[in-house]
């Protein structure tokens, strides 16, 4: 997804690069506070093996094969802040000595691949690794959905710079179902080996992983045959921990079946209440399976993509667009509850309510 | 791959292109390509007298016109992507060998293909007479912030290793009968992925470690200072003064 030279026009450009160079700023600033005085080396370390991971090439179907964007790996291993960084830097070497991606285009690839994934991605993580019980699993099934969302996010936000400024007036509906239809695939490639090479990361070394680290269990013993937590030095302030937990547990299973809900209504049903317009509410489901399979197949071959109509892209995205438009609502939504949350903890004194 | 791209990219040479400081060659280099952007597309003798120019620059630095060529095959992905267009497109059509092309498709395809390709050389020549680490110094010259210079800094070096630790893990995938098929065998890239994070940020820690207890505060020392003078900024602006003067022909002509 490298834009080139000359595919963007120059205000836009300069627009885009100033919004990378405004992000860039945010998170130099932003990313001492993740990495402490390692900043520089380890996050080199990082940008060296986003851009190895990149040539990573992973088939997706039918000859096609994608390699993964990194951003919402490298926000997940080592914070959002760090993540824009290290894949803003991957971009500016590639541009410089690989030529992959125009000079120019430099401020739209870093806000379209470096911000837009790595935001996203980590603004659907955090959420979810907090409603999610707090497992190893739950974390990788988070990151698979940050993964998922935000590759064709960013897909999508290429089709907004280039509806503003793009060069060639090929229709934007055509821009968008191609961009999104492919990078929908890609996007679940991305978040399947996301999600396992998070995985991977966690059962070894669960400690680097920056967006799990609220997860440490309580030790545990095991005195005659049942499991007894170790008593902690903090432990009387935890005293009266079981009621506040069962009432959590309840409470999040509220949230995560809002959020699935949802999700599942804005993804999937608007897919089908669009993809079956002239009232065939008979088909069986898995008709409508196999129809939607079919489609992927063609939008897999750019061509037959562009030549079919249309219509079909526009349904997926019509989909998508819901997925993504819910997520960034669940985690805006939750942003401004933690933030009101943190404050009043932060007034409250006492360091029980702190520590929850 | 073993040897990392790092290392093939750069030619070695004494040309008066490799002697001139890597921060004016940056910007000469940058100041080109947006000259060529901001070229109207309906001036094709324009990016003729372009290309002529780094063809120029090319015979000027010694590179020869087949390692520059091979180099631009990094673009082969766009090109596809300008072929499709003029069959893409909205507006006014027009017949070609049969087939109904939109014109604003063609304009596009060429605008994209001609500014695309000048900017792929442009950066290709840059990478193939300026060592990496002057291009890090060039960088930080050119007051981009330290912190990212050293990230990308630290990203070359480790680029290396890290690339050679993925080479033996494919190495050793392959011997045992491993190919990349189908999505039945994302699980085991992913886990490469994985044991490739842990390996390389675990030595990432060990470098990190020996750079402190050698008196690494954060930031590292310079020890050339690269000052240009003016004759070597003039030099390194012919460049893009000429392409202007090209620009602003297209604008009025």
């Amino acid at each position: 997804m490298h834009v080139p030279d000359g595919f963007i026009d120059a205000p836009t450009s300069v627009a885009t690069g100033a919004v990378a160079a405004a992000a860039v700023a945010v998170s130099l600033r932003g990313a001492r506070r993740e990495l402490d005085e390692r900043t520089a080396p380890l996050a080199g370390l990082v940008a060296a093996f986003i851009f190895a991971v990149q040539m990573l090439n992973f088939p997706v179907a039918a000859g096609t094969s994608g390699h993964l964007l990194g951003g919402a790996l490298a926000a997940i291993l080592v914070g959002p802040y760090t993540g824009v960084l290290c894949v803003s830097v991957v971009l500016l070497m590639q541009g410089i000595l690989f030529a992959d991606g125009g000079l120019t285009a430099l401020g739209v690839n870093i806000t379209n691949m470096a911000v837009v994934t790595t935001v996203v991605a980590y603004a659907l993580f955090r959420p979810l690794v907090k409603l999610l019980p707090r497992t190893r699993r739950s974390v990788t099934i988070a990151s698979f959905v940050a993964a998922l969302v935000s590759v064709p996010a960013s897909a999508l936000v290429f089709t907004l710079m280039y509806a503003v400024g793009g060069t060639t007036d090929v229709s934007i509906g055509k821009v968008a179902g191609a961009m999104v239809g492919v990078h929908l695939l890609i996007g679940i490639g991305e978040a399947a080996i996301t999600a396992l090479t998070v995985g991977a990361v966690i059962a070894v070394r669960p400690d680097l992983v920056y967006g799990a680290r609220g997860l440490r269990q309580r030790l545990q013993l095991r005195v005659n045959g049942a499991l007894v937590d170790a008593p902690a030095p903090d432990e009387a302030r935890d005293g009266a921990r079981t009621a506040p937990v069962a009432a959590r547990t309840s409470r999040r299973a509220l949230w995560i079946s809002g959020l699935v809900t949802s999700l599942v209504l804005a993804g999937f049903v608007s897919f089908y209440a669009s993809a079956n317009p002239d009232g065939l509410e008979k088909v069986a489901a898995d008709h409508g399976i196999d129809k939607k399979a079919e489609e992927h197949d063609y939008a897999d071959s750019p061509l037959a993509d562009y030549g079919v109509k249309d219509v079909d892209d526009a349904r997926l995205s019509g989909g998508l667009a819901g997925v993504i438009g819910v997520g960034v609502t669940v985690a805006a939504g939750t942003g401004v509850f933690w933030a009101v949350r943190r404050r009043r903890s932060a007034d409250d004194v006492s360091p029980v309510s702190t520590s929850v | 791959m073993g040897a990392g791209h790092a290392h093939r990219l750069y030619r070695h040479g004494h040309s008066p292109v490799h002697g001139l400081p890597p921060h004016t060659k940056l910007a000469a280099t940058f100041a080109f390509v947006v000259v060529v952007v901001s070229t109207p597309r309906e001036a094709m003798w324009a990016f003729g007298l372009y290309a002529a120019l780094l063809a120029g620059v090319a015979y000027h630095a010694r590179v020869p016109a087949g390692f520059l060529l091979k180099r631009l095959l990094i673009e082969v992905p766009f090109v596809a992507f300008a072929v499709l267009m003029p069959f893409v497109a909205e507006g006014e059509r027009v017949e070609v060998l049969g087939m109904s092309l939109s014109v604003s498709g063609l304009w596009g395809a060429w605008n994209v293909l001609a500014k695309g390709t000048l900017g792929v050389a442009a950066s290709v020549l840059l990478a193939a007479t300026t060592e990496l680490r002057e291009l890090l110094l060039g960088l930080e010259r050119l007051k981009l912030p330290p912190l990212l210079v050293q990230i990308a800094s630290f990203m070359i070096r480790y680029g290396d290793v890290i690339t050679d630790e993925m080479r033996r893990m494919r190495i050793a995938r392959e011997s045992r009968g491993f190919e990349a098929r189908g999505v039945r065998h994302w699980g085991v890239l992913a886990k490469s992925a994985g044991a490739l994070f842990i390996r390389s940020y675990e030595r990432g820690e060990r470098v990190h470690l020996a750079m402190v207890s050698r008196g690494y505060t954060g930031a590292m020392p310079v020890i050339d200072e690269v000052t240009a003078s003016r004759a070597q900024w003039a030099h390194a602006f012919t460049l893009p003064l000429a392409a202007l003067v090209v620009c602003l022909l297209g604008w009025t002509l």
